[in-house]
């Protein structure tokens, strides 16, 4: 019973998946200034010439500070999840 | 739990290899691909290869966890100082302010493509650096909260 359900499961994603991959045609975006107003600006107006760094730390800055806001985050749950228990400099004073 | 003596030779010879490609990535952010997360993270691989080959605690007798929370905590802190003091000069948050006017990192670049001069790019390369600080002390304190924990002593093989 549970071998036919694993199965059954597995065969539906696996025809979802290829129906996504293969048959849908991916369509048309629409068509948009801004990627041809940073190619013909950003040298210009972040003065780096990997657009690529432009777009990333000047003109989506505060993407980017939410990004290191995150890792700093990350960082201090890993620190709390992955602490020493009973090491002598971790223990609090009223313990 | 080190590892055998082909294994810490190798990783002393790679260290410094590691550590110069994960700076030239890091200053090189705004000219070429790369910039300061993908830089830290390299330099951080090198504290990998340390932890590997060697154990923690004779990692963690050279280079202690402060280091690294000093480094991320400044790599943040420049970061917003940067982008804060672009309000000072009369701009937007995150404004290039350095771009024509500051003392380094002011050159004009030219539209097109061109061979590229380090000493472009406005806030673009102090930003590099200050996340490429912030990267580098963030993986550091990861890997040495990660494998800091294991038990150290007994078969080493």
């Amino acid at each position: 019973m549970k071998n036919i359900l694993q199965a059954g499961i597995l065969a539906v994603c696996a025809v979802a998946f290829l129906v996504a991959g293969l048959g849908l045609s991916f369509g048309t975006p629409a068509y948009t200034d801004m990627d041809d107003y940073m190619l013909l600006h950003g040298q210009e107006e972040t003065g780096s010439n990997n657009i690529v760094s432009g777009v990333v730390f000047d003109y989506r800055g505060f993407d980017t500070l939410g990004e290191a806001t995150v890792l700093f985050t990350v960082v201090l749950g890993a620190g709390l999840v992955f602490r020493r228990l009973g090491k002598k400099e971790d223990e609090y004073e009223y313990e | 739990m080190s590892m055998s003596n082909l294994v810490r030779s190798g990783a002393n010879i790679l260290m410094p290899f590691i550590l110069v490609f994960g700076f030239y990535i890091v200053v090189h952010g705004h000219l070429s691909p790369g910039g300061g997360f993908q830089g830290g993270a390299v330099i951080a691989t090198a504290i990998v290869l340390l932890m590997v080959a060697y154990s923690c605690d004779e990692v963690c007798t050279s280079l202690s966890k402060n280091i690294l929370k000093n480094s991320e905590t400044l790599g943040l802190l420049l970061f917003i100082g940067t982008a804060l003091f672009a309000l000072t000069a009369g701009l937007a948050f995150f404004g290039n302010w350095i771009l024509d006017t500051g003392p380094l990192f002011a050159t004009p670049v030219a539209f097109g493509i061109n061979p590229g001069n380090l000493n472009t790019g406005g806030i673009v390369p102090v930003l590099n650096i200050a996340v490429g600080i912030e990267v580098l002390g963030a993986m550091g304190l990861l890997i040495l909260a990660m494998l800091g924990g294991m038990k150290g002593d007994g078969d080493a093989e």
